[in-house]
């Protein structure tokens, strides 16, 4: 097929080369990750070995997998996996990540399952494969399978090693033909094995253990990146830009063509609600996109004021109540309290704000679509292009590229049916970029949510009943991801209509009181369709929010109850690895046992020190931050932060360690400055003096973080865990230092300042 | 409204035909292909479109074209040559900055030119001196630590 031809052979950084370089100081690196290997592999199903791994002539083994490392280092982990399990050096493993075609359908990058659900495939596939070819050595060489050891992708035997063969001269350029036992699901749930055992932890020579770098930083840092979705070039490609509306929820009207006659080759896309405008050179749609006169429709402001937006939430109706977590007797444990504490917690929107506007190439012709984009679930916007257009889904293939920072749902998913619906309506590849006022006014959101804890106190003191409520915007009110047209942007803009998934959620944590209840509600989204507050994924999506309430309330109890604050842990905490945490952040931040605000003074700072833990999935984490509190400007200064890490088995090491540092920056960012702000019409925030996040003037000075190694157990997920703990631990050190205990985020000076009264 | 525009970029003398008022992130990058910089916001904001102008970082998102003149403009990837590796890029290699990549430009070459007028700053001045620049991955105390390995290179 001609055209598929050209796609493939024209297009620049389809990331289809290993390339290699050589760069004066440094040893060589290769700076892409992708395998020369080409060509769909549609025809392998999910219970096929060889979907998962495969040998090539040359004996380099090839990973492929349907989750995207988010330039997380995950693609390492994969790696290390797969080398210790095949007895391979990591140089000689590649990963190809996510392409559709190439790659069995395992969810994306999602919830940190990357090493969690993605590396556990990998680990019982490599097992598979390494039996397998242990078999075929054993027949080739005439002797029993146990006889045999490999190193280096060498199988020799034990006793004689001038008997040997290598993988590549039993397997090398073709295909296992091999089942696994597979569970039958899709996405992150995927999980394969087969009959050969992975090797325990005790036999490990790779996982563990530092040293295997990352393969993107060399050409990141000296702007080679090959394979970057900004820099697609296919042949006759346009650039498409989408126009939104003032007034959020309004519609064009009419448009007058004229306003934008004097630019060179300019189309005008409009159906339905949905306008762009098409042009062969990008500063032109640019310039079109601003310049087309276009009269909306007259509808309602959408949203109520910003300043009653915790009120909206309290008194909206419940769509929603997640199943309830309940230990004891509640209402028993109220009516027998001494005493009762109350506190009530709230938290803004917060905007994914990539750091680069979403960008997708969409090629939809012939019954036919590529796309190449950079976003964290290529299959499931397959799925959602396939059921746009009406495609058979295998007529979609979706490249896999390198994009900006995601963490769930940023705008990705939109932009790609923009670039679609744009494509398909003037028959020509079509790139967009969204602009910076579209990435942050218009992507989805993190939902803003009120929180309300009780406790139960006897009269001895002790904590005898807790009570924990969450309600706000639903975290799926715009799913997680685009894998249906209603879930984009352009799907609602054509008519599809919203279908929320109603789900919030509640704390993750292991505290031993005699009677628990932990409840969330949802409530309905602000504007049903098209909304720049259309809720979604932000990076350990409703962790930050619920556990910014729950650990600052459990600081209020210690108080309450006349107890240090890594004591009451200790005392209610009953899981071991969760008491380890504790512990170990207690030492490494040097913790001073102290009841209640000090207020310490030193020059002219106030100091404080705050603790946070909580639990995600299987990873479990605690924190301490160190925090001045200027007393002439009342800047508050996140100086230091103590991290103690347990996400079960640690696979690298020295690339966990950057992912949690730049997770507490992050986090620090959206405690402290983050929050989005709308009017009655729409989202005013919408670039990043509207919306602004963490300088590198208030960055800690130290980010010291332990991780706590459990070879025995499966790795959990180390990319979102910390999120969780970091508001509240600074909200817990602010009242430390002042006295004053913020309950409402971001944590910021004015707030500070009003509630001491200067 | 188009015409010829001459520009002095990496060492090469390049002519495109444009807008004088475009700006010159869309020569760089659609006129003339090149991967770097990034379009980070438009609006000067965010640092991801960095380039040296005579030694000096611009945001080439809001420098019309026509302004540049007989500058040299130096992109990143024009910092490193096939023989000479930049101290600061190796430095940033070393320390392994990035996680996306995308703010890099404004990193980068701010820190090329902060070293060229102070060869060893202090934590403080690193900070004031980088203050304005956007990263939403987080990665700040890793190019801390870059621009100080790159002062004692």
């Amino acid at each position: 097929m001609k055209i598929e031809m050209n796609r493939r052979q024209f297009m620049i950084g389809s990331g289809s080369l290993v390339v290699s370089v050589l760069l004066p100081g440094l040893s060589k690196q290769a700076i892409a990750s992708s395998s020369t290997m080409d060509g769909s592999r549609a025809d392998l199903g999910p219970d096929q070995l060889s979907s998962y791994i495969s040998v090539q002539e040359d004996g380099r083994v090839i990973g492929w997998i349907g989750k995207v490392d988010m330039a997380q280092g995950t693609e390492i982990g994969w790696i290390k996996i797969i080398a210790e399990e095949l007895d391979v050096s990591p140089d000689a493993v590649s990963i190809v990540q996510g392409n559709t075609d190439q790659t069995v359908d395992q969810g994306g990058a999602s919830g940190s399952t990357g090493i969690w659900k993605g590396g556990a495939a990998f680990r019982g596939a490599a097992a598979e494969a390494r039996y397998t070819l242990l078999n075929m050595a054993a027949q080739k060489l005439a002797v029993k399978p146990e006889r045999l050891v490999v190193n280096e992708g060498i199988v020799s035997v034990l006793d004689d090693q001038t008997k040997s063969v290598t993988y590549s001269q039993l397997i090398g350029g073709r295909q296992f033909n091999v089942q696994l036992e597979w569970n039958k699901e899709y996405g992150n749930e995927l999980a394969v094995k087969g009959v050969g055992k992975p090797k325990s932890p005790a036999q490990y020579k790779i996982i563990g253990k530092p040293g295997v770098q990352r393969r993107d930083i060399v050409a990141k840092v000296l702007g080679r990146t090959p394979n970057n979705t900004v820099d697609v070039k296919v042949p006759g490609m346009l650039h498409g830009r989408v126009i939104r509306p003032n007034v959020a929820g309004s519609a064009p009207v009419s448009i007058d063509k004229d306003s934008v006659s004097h630019i060179p080759s300019v189309q005008i896309v409009w159906q339905k609600d949905f306008i762009g405008v098409v042009a062969p050179r990008e500063w032109d749609a640019v310039r079109a996109a601003r310049e087309l006169k276009i009269i909306w429709s007259d509808v309602k402001p959408p949203f109520p004021d910003q300043k009653n937006l915790y009120d909206h939430i309290r008194a909206a109706k419940v769509t929603k109540r997640d199943e309830e977590v309940k230990v004891g007797d509640i209402d028993l444990a109220f009516s027998a309290a001494a005493n009762i504490l109350e506190a009530e917690y709230e938290w803004p929107f917060h905007s994914h704000t990539s750091m680069a506007p979403a960008c997708t190439v969409a090629d939809i012709r012939d019954q036919e679509a590529y796309l190449w984009i950079g976003g964290q679930k290529p299959h499931h916007c397959r799925e959602g292009i396939a059921a746009m257009f009406n495609l058979d889904e295998h007529k979609v293939v979706v490249k896999s590229l390198v994009g900006p920072g995601s963490y769930g749902r940023n705008d990705s998913g939109d932009v790609s049916m923009d670039a679609a619906v744009l494509s398909k309506a003037v028959g020509k590849p079509v790139r967009v970029q969204a602009m910076r006022h579209e990435a942050t006014g218009w992507d989805p959101k993190s939902p803003a949510s009120v929180h309300r804890a009780r406790a139960a106190i006897d009269k001895t003191g002790k904590v005898i009943g807790w009570d924990f409520s969450t309600k706000g915007f639903s975290r799926r009110e715009f799913f997680r991801d685009e894998g249906s047209p209603e879930r984009t942007l352009a799907g609602q803009l054509l008519g599809w209509p919203l279908k929320p998934v109603w789900l919030l959620g509640v704390p993750s944590e292991s505290y031993s009181f005699e009677a628990k209840r932990k409840t969330s509600d949802t409530i309905g989204p602000l504007l049903d369709r098209a909304s720049p507050l259309r809720t979604s994924h932000f990076r350990d999506p409703g962790g930050p929010q619920i556990h910014f309430a729950s650990e600052s309330f459990m600081d209020e109890l210690a108080v309450a109850t006349n107890m240090d604050a890594v004591e009451f842990r200790l005392r209610y905490l009953k899981h071991p690895q969760d008491l380890e945490v504790v512990k170990t952040v207690a030492m490494k931040a040097s913790w001073i046992k102290h009841i209640g605000a000090r207020k310490q003074r030193r020059d002219d700072v106030l100091v404080g020190q705050g603790i946070a833990y909580a639990v995600r999935g299987a990873t479990r984490v605690a924190v301490v931050a160190d925090v001045e509190v200027n007393v002439a400007t009342h800047r508050i200064w996140v100086r230091k932060v103590f991290v103690a890490h347990d996400c079960g088995q640690v696979i690298a090491p020295d690339l966990i360690r950057p992912v949690i540092e730049a997770q507490v920056v992050q986090t620090i960012s959206r405690a402290v400055y983050e929050e989005v702000k709308f009017d009655r019409n729409n989202v005013t925030s919408i670039d990043w003096a509207g919306y602004p996040i963490i300088d590198i003037k208030d960055v800690p000075e130290l980010i010291d973080i332990t991780l706590i190694d459990h070879p025995e157990l499966p790795p959990a997920g180390a990319a979102e865990a910390t999120c969780r703990v970091i508001p509240a631990a600074i909200a817990n050190a602010i009242f430390d230092a002042t006295g004053v205990r913020l309950r409402q985020a971001p944590l910021t000076t004015q707030k500070l300042k009003i509630a001491l009264g200067v | 409204m188009s015409r010829q525009i001459e520009l002095f970029i990496d060492g090469q003398t390049k002519v495109i035909d444009a807008d004088p008022d475009m700006p010159l992130l869309y020569a760089l990058r659609d006129n003339l292909g090149m991967q770097e910089p990034k379009f980070g916001c438009g609006l000067a904001q965010c640092g991801a479109c960095t380039v040296l102008i005579n030694g000096e970082p611009v945001r080439s998102c809001s420098m019309p074209v026509a302004s540049v003149g007989r500058a040299k403009v130096t992109t990143l990837s024009g910092l490193t040559t096939e023989k000479n590796m930049h101290k600061v890029q190796a430095a940033f290699i070393e320390e392994k900055v990035p996680q996306c990549g995308y703010c890099i430009n404004g990193w980068v070459l701010s820190a090329v030119a902060l070293l060229n007028q102070n060869p060893h700053p202090t934590d403080e001045q690193i900070r004031d001196a980088l203050t304005g620049l956007k990263c939403r991955c987080g990665t700040h105390l890793s190019i801390i630590r870059a621009i100080k390995r790159a002062a004692l290179a």
